[in-house]
């Protein structure tokens, strides 16, 4: 079944840390967002293998935006 | 002399910096990004001027685009606030080469305080103390791991061209080195462009005790007394307040003899603060000095009755400094609550958007520096302060009841705030007592 990852607050894409078809575990940083000077770690809300990013590195995202897809 | 002035920043502190102008009678200019414009500051001034786009990189951290503002406008001196390029020795000295005052340090000041461990070695030449700890960067883990066995676990990983928290780590063993330097050494990187990093010890429950500094061009240094500032979150301050509340008096004088000796070693100009870590038994060491205005001057300046932005821009005009040390008393307390776009039933996650609704408090003894009014878009581009509440009384209670009516009338919707977060603050018997320390917000004290 496959899931939406969502960001969690509005910020702009910082850094991309997985590709599609990386596996993760729950809590690991798929993207990592920069907000006000923070650095912010878009995490998987579970394990599994990444299907898809929906983002680039410098994008602004909004909260609720989906930013990548877990298998 | 000085005839406009150029802000070089954004939010309360340009407006703020802008007033004092204004009581001195400069031309003031204002420089602004894409995402400000007809920002309350840009309004402020008597002219602004567009520097590009809405990331800092763009605009605010760009010194061409700011010193070709300066000369558009005619301005004769750049005041760069905190933050951006108020700690950037080449944009310092960038500003003298275009023929402009430097409302602030001298490059060569700036330099030397912002490298982290040459200040460590200059700090201890001049008798101030500092934490145990190396005094060359640590080249790799095994380096760290050498100096941390001659210090003790656990210690603080920390940037060598650090600031604001960024780089730094505490490390409770040996085994957790490796994994705290590659990521220290990383974030230090990317903020500072050198991932240099140094090891000091680590102390259990300090206060963070600054002392305000201030010289001019002829080796004058006086100090304004102590500001504390324990009450931190991710290492950067929350609340403020003058004087330290139960700080001995052999303690406090230590502090102010080290401050000004250590300002006075570096040969220190215009405004700066030399903090300090106070350890259980009154022991005190430099942690570092910025070489700028800091966020919490107006604690100083409600405490003293001074007007720090005022001195700055006089002493950069030439003129002597306008108070004697003996003259610059304690005459009040004061107590300074940073308001953030942050959430902190999230972990104090930056909370962005538009204000929808602002009701700020007035009234005896409460000062607010505002950044926001009712409609400003807070931007995920720059540091989510949003305001300053400083409450002052004639005693440190008053200075708190005060404050603690100011924030249960202060009003913002939109963004989520820090607010709520310092009422329970200022509710707090950690708070009221006064034994406060810079580990009781991590550990849960004030959640309440």
């Amino acid at each position: 079944m496959a899931e939406e990852i969502k960001a969690h607050i509005t910020g702009v894409v910082f850094q991309i840390t997985t590709k599609p078809g990386d596996r993760v575990a729950a809590g690991d940083a798929v993207i990592v967002l920069e907000s006000m000077k923070m650095e912010i770690p878009v995490e998987a809300p579970r394990a599994g293998a990444v299907k898809e990013i929906r983002v680039q590195e410098g994008q602004t995202v909004q909260e609720g935006d989906v930013v990548a897809v877990l298998e | 002399m000085i005839h406009a002035v150029l802000v070089a920043n954004r939010g309360e502190i340009a407006r703020r910096i802008f007033r004092a102008c204004r009581q001195l009678g400069l031309r003031t200019i204002a420089v602004y990004s894409e995402a400000d414009q007809g920002a309350p500051h840009v309004r402020d001034a008597d002219e602004a001027v567009a520097i590009g786009g809405a990331p800092a990189r763009e605009s605010y951290l760009n010194a061409e685009r700011i010193l070709s503002a300066a000369r558009q406008a005619r301005a004769d001196a750049i005041h760069p606030g905190y933050g951006f390029l108020s700690e950037s020795w080449r944009f310092a000295d960038a500003v003298r080469q275009a023929g402009l005052v430097f409302v602030g340090p001298t490059p060569d000041a700036i330099r030397k305080m912002g490298d982290k461990i040459e200040a460590r070695r200059l700090m201890t030449a001049a008798g101030v103390p500092v934490l145990p700890g190396s005094f060359e960067p640590v080249a790799d883990v095994a380096g760290a791991e050498a100096a941390a066995r001659v210090v003790g676990f656990p210690i603080m990983l920390k940037a060598a061209a650090g600031g604001g928290g960024i780089g730094m780590a505490r490390v409770a063993k040996a085994g957790d080195l490796a994994g705290a330097f590659a990521t220290a050494a990383r974030r230090a990187q990317a903020a500072f462009g050198t991932g240099e990093l140094y090891v000091e010890r680590y102390l259990e429950r300090p206060r963070h005790v600054e002392v305000q500094v201030f010289g001019d061009g002829s080796g004058t240094v006086v100090h304004l007394h102590e500001r504390e500032c324990s009450i931190q979150r991710r290492h950067q301050k929350l609340v403020e307040e003058s004087p330290a509340p139960s700080l001995p008096p052999s303690v406090k004088s230590g502090l102010t003899a080290a401050a000004v000796a250590g300002a006075r070693a570096i040969g220190y100009t215009n405004a700066g603060t030399m903090e300090f870590l106070v350890d259980e038994a009154g022991g005190f060491y430099f942690l570092e000095m910025n070489a700028r205005l800091q966020v919490e001057h107006p604690v100083t300046e409600e405490v003293t009755g001074l007007d720090l932005v005022v001195a700055q821009l006089r002493v950069a005009g030439g003129e002597p400094l306008p108070w004697r040390q003996d003259e610059i008393r304690q005459r009040r307390a004061a107590i300074e609550c940073r308001v953030y776009a942050e959430d902190p039933s999230k972990g104090f996650l930056p909370s962005s958007g538009t204000v929808t609704k602002l009701d700020l408090p007035a009234g005896e003894g409460i000062r607010i520096e505002s950044g926001v009014e009712m409609g400003s878009t807070v931007s995920v581009h720059y540091d989510p302060l949003l305001l300053k509440l400083v409450a002052h009384g004639a005693t440190r209670a008053q200075a708190l009841t005060r404050m603690a009516g100011a924030l249960d009338r202060c009003v913002i919707e939109g963004p989520k705030t820090t607010i709520p977060f310092l009422r329970r603050i200022i509710a707090s018997d950690e708070f009221g007592s006064g034994r406060v320390h810079t580990q009781l917000l991590e550990q849960g004290a004030f959640n309440g």
